[in-house]
């Protein structure tokens, strides 16, 4: 039996009586730059399968969310940030030991790249459009001209930033929930699950979807054994990763965690999916829809836990 | 070059907090946050039981995740090893609170990151850290561990002391001693 | 006899803070690196001496501003209070100056609308007042009527003015409730006291025996500091308490004693050290009086006896006995110093200076010195008019051995009845919070409701103004001069208190607050020194010093031939009627008391009651602090201590909120259970000053809950008419959300 206290009352903001330093914007930013990488992912994927004609959805108009997603994000980033006025300071350092400032980099090269490769779509999803500035029409024109070295491009750093989500809290030894190296996995396949599901919403052709919903169902699968794979391996190390892995099986995420994230955010999906395959008729945007809020909740969880879980002063509520 | 480290023992103190009131009033922490804390820990059953008192604070590690983790090397290491935030380089994003597995960061009111400081300003100048200066059992010991001669080096030698939490690897230069 | 007052309304005091002063740095967000608190190198630090008002220890230190803005505060190293080294509340000090819910103004009851509220008054008008109805009462009742409540520096000139009015009815609370048995049974036994700072030598003391006395959670600063001393090198602390205190964690030996048994234990001590011949022979032989008597009175207690009473195993009484003895004389039985427990207390602290007088530590190396003190003259002044009552004789026969006047007696004096000859008409309160300070809160308003008049002179808004006619707002100790401390220690010394800061708000000292009041009731004779610094002056040449000097020392030692270790061999006279040290007390014979102590059993708390058992805790000064921004970032409210075992009866989980009801029904507010094995079964335990009611007091209010509120019974000594209060029994109401 050990009873600790802290008896000089600390109760710094933020801090006490545990951890709350990062609240919606964080857990916003990694779902959304997970969104991004799906989106990006397929796209060029797609793409450099030569499917342009028929997947429109996923070549053409899904890159179209991309940057205000990605502007999204950033802003999230932006308004988590304290000492706002110093944010330039991020691109006056490249420090790689910090996954926030190669997820900046990061960023910061995806988000000019992702904005080229919508650019060079958008003669094909507007083809009524004109542009009123020639010179814009022709950069765009121009851009179509290196779609291929984009795809690529995108391929690699989408699978960057989708991994960067996880590896931003994995890196953090100090908080044994997120002290796993499953989570940068968990975290880029969840974020292609939720890119799929994305342009599944936005699909209107029926192979498509149907494409979609089957690398979807790989994707969850993965996902189910990646999360039984990160508890087992919690279970399985120290004191305190044991409990923090009980902070989900018994703890207080519990039934959140286990009814919204794996029942309704993944299984449910599956099982959908699985069964609008078989012929059943199910809209495809039910999956969809609890793909994505599924994804979100993920990433809010697994922020409020991580800081909840610590090796000190475990005592406290 | 000096590097320092603080020996502190559990033994003399009382934990009556006066390290957290010092550096308070030494640093101007504002009202509402604290750079140290006293820590109880208590063990065994009535009637035999034990208790540790611990004053706590940023352990200055030699390995610091917080150092590590800062996307723009506001947190650094000063070369006689002390850890600082450089307040007009940080932009608050907090990463290094939460890669500290002391939880010994917070924000400031005026938003850039604020730890213990080992008061840097008066080691300098050659004066113990406020929280050393103002104990009243002298539960500290504070100097330079590369200097063989100075009394934290002869503490640190002739008694076994721990560091908090050493399985986290951060090389703490703060030493309970036992 | 009826009272003509109309009945007082509590009033909350008006105004709220105008945003004091901020202390807070403004870092310069200019490109060159800024590092955390590198900006405090270049500039100036300005200091000014002081000793610190947050406790009675009354350490002498510095007031630091930087740029003419309050900093730090920081100890003397010539002070041996404190060793240069101030405790938390010291440190905090500077929270007391930057509190914006201070007092403000001058303020004056008056009835608007049918309510009675505070107006703001300017001094004079208050003064004025004062004075008027002072007279008044005086004429008509006496100047007799008039009390004076006191505790602190200020209060010394309000004593010059009330014994120049006519008044001897002077009380602090610090005596009938808390140290004044000890004073008592020293002086009985030694024929002198322990004094403050206690003439303890624990610096040099191998064994330290502490009697329910946690120090470390009472920050009495030089004290602490040798104790911890004491258990870093070795030496042995045997502790009794119910409680695991920091103390007890500390200690070779913790005795968990059950609580109200420890002068069984004392005298099974007592029994073991005679019997099995451990004392001090010679010294006994040479010192002490009664030592015959005294072997004959505890042949029976026995450790066998006294492990029912206590639960304290017989070895273990033993065992400490020998370690006591083995230790000897640099053992010392701590005389405490909030001893007012059980009613019996003059004999239980007692029974602790028998056993230092058999074990003769008193007079020697690691046990009690002989404290010196410096002299320093002060301006001659009339003498004091002749009084022709007390407040004893409102208690003809009782307390025959109280050398103080009692708080409680003089509140008790002031509620009419047919059986008291002294009512009091008039109270002046000088920085003590009666309704939260004293015992049987219903019964001190009762009093105040029986008042014609009522000042309170306070920094804070405490309870007390509340129910004040004239409330006049007293400037911190930052930011004024006061009389010079000279306090006892091992060399003669004396400290200087000047202001660092200008008065804040309306906010005056009391040196000029009482030499006002005397020049408006004729009475500025007794205040020859139309200023303070005229009369430090005065003081400090008679001293061979002088302001300018002190203000540049802060503490001055004086060297002088003193002998700390007087009882070695050497011829002794003490100032008791046999001349020796009294094991068998001759003047409680004389006076109808036991002469040596006698176990009595006290009432024990009935099934599922518990003791209430209250204390200190470091980073608070009692109800004073609590309000302190500083101190109150340390803890903002108190606990209670429950054993797991009855938690678990009561199915209380940690951190979860309760409310406490005593025996009488009185019901406390709300308070955060702490679980914990550190305190025994049969009581609980909260830290003393919390639960305050007062809305202005904008961080205390309603945080935690107040023992004082809970102690609605007190048991009273005898002999000098202390008021027990761990005597009440509390038994949990389960908070309803």
């Amino acid at each position: 039996m050990k009873e600790i206290t802290i008896t000089s009352g600390r109760m710094n903001p933020g801090i006490d009586p545990v951890l709350h330093a990062w609240g919606w914007e964080i857990p916003l930013y990694l779902f959304i730059g997970g969104l991004a990488a799906g989106i990006l992912f397929f796209s060029a994927y797609f793409f450099l399968k030569g499917k342009g004609e028929k997947f429109r959805a996923s070549i053409q108009i899904g890159p179209m969310f991309v940057p205000p997603l990605l502007a999204i994000g950033l802003l999230a980033l932006f308004l988590d940030l304290s000492h706002k006025l110093y944010f330039w300071r991020l691109y006056t350092t490249i420090h790689l030991e910090s996954p926030m400032s190669w997820g900046a980099w990061t960023l910061m090269l995806i988000f000019p790249l992702s904005l080229a490769w919508a650019l060079s779509f958008v003669s094909d999803v507007f083809p009524q459009h004109e542009c009123k500035f020639p010179a814009m029409g022709r950069f765009m024109n121009w851009l179509q001209n290196y779609r291929t070295f984009m795809a690529w491009a995108l391929i690699l750093l989408s699978i960057v930033l989708g991994m960067y989500t996880g590896i931003l809290l994995s890196a953090f030894n100090a908080r044994p929930f997120w002290n796993t190296s499953i989570l940068g996995p968990l975290f880029l396949v969840s974020g292609l699950s939720t890119g799929t599901a994305f342009l599944m919403l936005l699909s209107k052709d029926k192979d498509e979807r149907r494409h979609l919903s089957q690398i979807d169902m790989i994707l969850i699968g993965i996902e189910l054994f990646l999360i039984i794979h990160m508890f087992m391996g919690f279970l399985a190390s120290t004191q305190v990763h044991i409990d923090a892995a009980q902070l989900f099986l018994g703890g207080p995420y519990t039934a959140v965690f286990w009814t919204f994230v794996v029942t309704l955010g993944l299984v449910f999906p599956l099982i959908t999916e699985f069964m609008e395959l078989r012929g059943y008729h199910i809209p495809p945007s039910i999956p969809a829809t609890f793909i994505l809020i599924g994804g979100l909740i993920l990433r809010f969880i697994v922020v409020d836990a991580g800081q909840t879980s610590r090796w000190l002063y475990k005592f406290m509520e | 070059m000096a590097r320092y480290a603080m020996a502190i023992d559990p033994k003399r103190c009382v934990g009556c907090a006066d390290c957290v009131v010092a550096c308070q009033t030494e640093n101007n922490v504002p009202v509402g946050y604290c750079r140290d804390w006293i820590v109880e820990e208590l063990t065994g059953q009535y009637p035999s039981l034990e208790l540790e008192i611990r004053t706590e604070r940023c352990n200055h590690c030699s390995d610091a995740p917080c150092v590590r983790s800062c996307p723009t090397g506001a947190s650094h290491y000063e070369e006689n090893g002390i850890v600082l935030v450089t307040h007009n380089e940080c932009i608050g994003c907090k990463a290094c609170i939460a890669s500290c597995p002391y939880d010994a960061r917070y924000v400031h009111p005026e938003g850039y990151v604020d730890k213990c400081t080992f008061c840097i300003h008066r080691v300098e100048e050659g004066m113990n850290p406020a929280c050393v200066e103002v104990c009243p059992t002298h539960a500290f010991v504070f100097g330079d561990t590369d200097d063989p001669n100075s009394e934290i080096s002869k503490t640190l030698r002739s008694r076994k002391s721990k560091t908090l939490i050493p399985e986290a690897g951060t090389e703490p230069n703060i030493f309970y001693l036992l | 006899m009826k009272s003509k007052v109309k009945r007082r309304e509590f009033i909350k005091i008006l105004g709220a803070g105008t945003g004091g002063m901020m202390v807070g740095t403004k870092l310069i967000h200019a490109f060159p690196k800024i590092d955390s608190s590198k900006q405090f190198i270049e500039s100036g630090d300005e200091v000014t001496p002081t000793y610190c008002e947050i406790c009675f220890w009354k350490c002498a230190g510095w007031v630091h501003k930087k740029d003419g803005k309050p900093w730090k505060i920081t100890g003397n190293p010539k002070d041996q209070n404190s060793n240069g080294r101030f405790c938390p509340r010291g440190t905090g000090g500077i929270g007391m100056y930057t509190d914006t819910d201070r007092l403000k103004t001058p303020l004056i009851r008056e009835e608007k609308n049918g309510k009675q509220v505070f107006r703001k008054a300017s001094w004079d008008e208050a003064l004025d007042l004062i004075a008027r109805r002072l007279t008044e009462i005086k004429g008509k009742w006496g100047p007799e009527c008039v009390a004076l409540f006191t505790h602190g520096s200020g209060g010394s000139y309000f004593k010059n003015l009330i014994k120049a009015f006519g008044s001897h009815n002077i009380a602090a609370p610090s005596y009938a409730q808390c140290r004044g048995p000890r004073a008592e049974a020293y002086l009985l036994t030694y024929g002198e006291g322990v004094g403050s700072p206690e003439r303890t030598d624990i610096r040099n003391a191998k064994c330290l025996v502490l009697i329910g006395s946690h120090i470390g959670e009472n920050m009495h600063n030089g004290q602490v500091q040798e104790f911890s001393e004491l258990h870093a090198n070795g030496g042995t602390v045997i502790t009794v308490d119910p409680r695991f205190s920091t103390a007890a964690s500390k200690s070779k030996y913790w005795l968990p004693i059950k609580p109200a048994t420890d002068l069984a234990l004392m005298l099974a001590w007592i029994h073991v050290i005679i019997y099995e011949e451990l004392y001090d022979k010679e010294y006994v032989k040479k010192y002490t009086y009664g030592f015959e008597e005294l072997k004959k009175a505890v042949k029976n207690n026995t450790p066998e006896w006294a492990y029912p009473i206590t639960t304290i195993k017989p070895h273990i009484i033993r065992e400490t006995a020998r370690e006591m003895a083995k230790q000897a004389p640099a053992t010392i039985i701590h005389p405490g110093r909030h001893v007012t427990w059980y009613g019996d207390d003059t004999q239980r602290v007692r029974a602790g200076a028998i056993l230092n007088a058999l074990l003769g530590s008193w007079g020697r190396r690691g046990g009690f010195f002989a404290p010196a003190k410096a002299h320093a003259k002060k301006p001659s002044i009339p003498k004091y008019p002749k009084v022709s009552k007390t407040w004893k004789d409102a208690f003809p026969d009782q307390f025959p051995l109280a050398n103080l006047a009692l708080s409680s007696g003089i509140c008790d004096a002031t509620i009419p009845s047919a059986d008291k000859s002294c009512n009091f008409k008039a109270w002046i309160v000088y920085g003590t919070n009666l309704p939260v300070t004293l015992p049987q809160p219903e019964k001190t308003l009762k009093a105040i409701q029986s008042l014609e008049f009522l000042v309170a002179i306070d920094i804070m808004p405490a309870e007390i103004t509340g129910w004040a006619d004239v409330v006049l707002p007293e400037c911190t100790y930052l930011e004024r001069y006061d009389d010079l401390r000279i306090s006892q220690g091992r060399k003669p010394s004396i400290a200087l208190r000047a202001p660092a800061f200008e008065p804040k708000h309306q906010t005056k000292p009391a040196y000029w607050m009482a030499r006002e009041l005397a020049v408006r009731l004729g009475l500025a004779d007794y205040f020859p020194m139309k200023t303070i610094e005229e009369y430090l002056e005065y003081r400090l040449k008679s001293i061979g010093s002088s302001l300018e000097e002190m203000k540049k020392l802060g503490v001055k030692e004086f060297d002088e031939d003193h002998e700390l270790y007087f009882l070695n061999g050497e011829e002794y006279e003490f100032g008791t009627p046999t001349g020796k040290i009294e094991l068998y007390s001759t003047t409680l014979e004389e006076a109808g008391f036991d002469p040596i102590p006698k176990y009595t059993h006290h009432e024990e708390p009935p099934e599922g009651y518990y003791r209430l058992l209250y204390g200190r805790a470091p980073m608070h000064s009692f109800g004073r602090t609590i309000n302190n921004p500083n101190l109150n970032d340390l803890m903002d409210q108190n606990e209670v201590w429950i054993n797991p075992k009855v938690a678990k009866e009561w199915n209380i989980k940690n951190g979860e909120m309760v409310r406490l009801e005593n025996q009488d029904g009185v019901v406390s507010h709300s308070i955060k259970a702490k679980v914990t094995e550190r305190i025994r079964h049969d009581a609980i335990y909260m830290v003393h000053g919390f639960g305050r009611m007062q809305k202005k007091l904008t961080r205390a209010y309603n945080k935690g809950a107040d023992d004082q509120q809970m102690i609605t019974r007190v048991k009273l000594d005898p002999i000098m008419g202390g008021t027990g209060m761990r005597v009440n029994f509390v038994t949990f109401r389960k908070e309803v959300a």
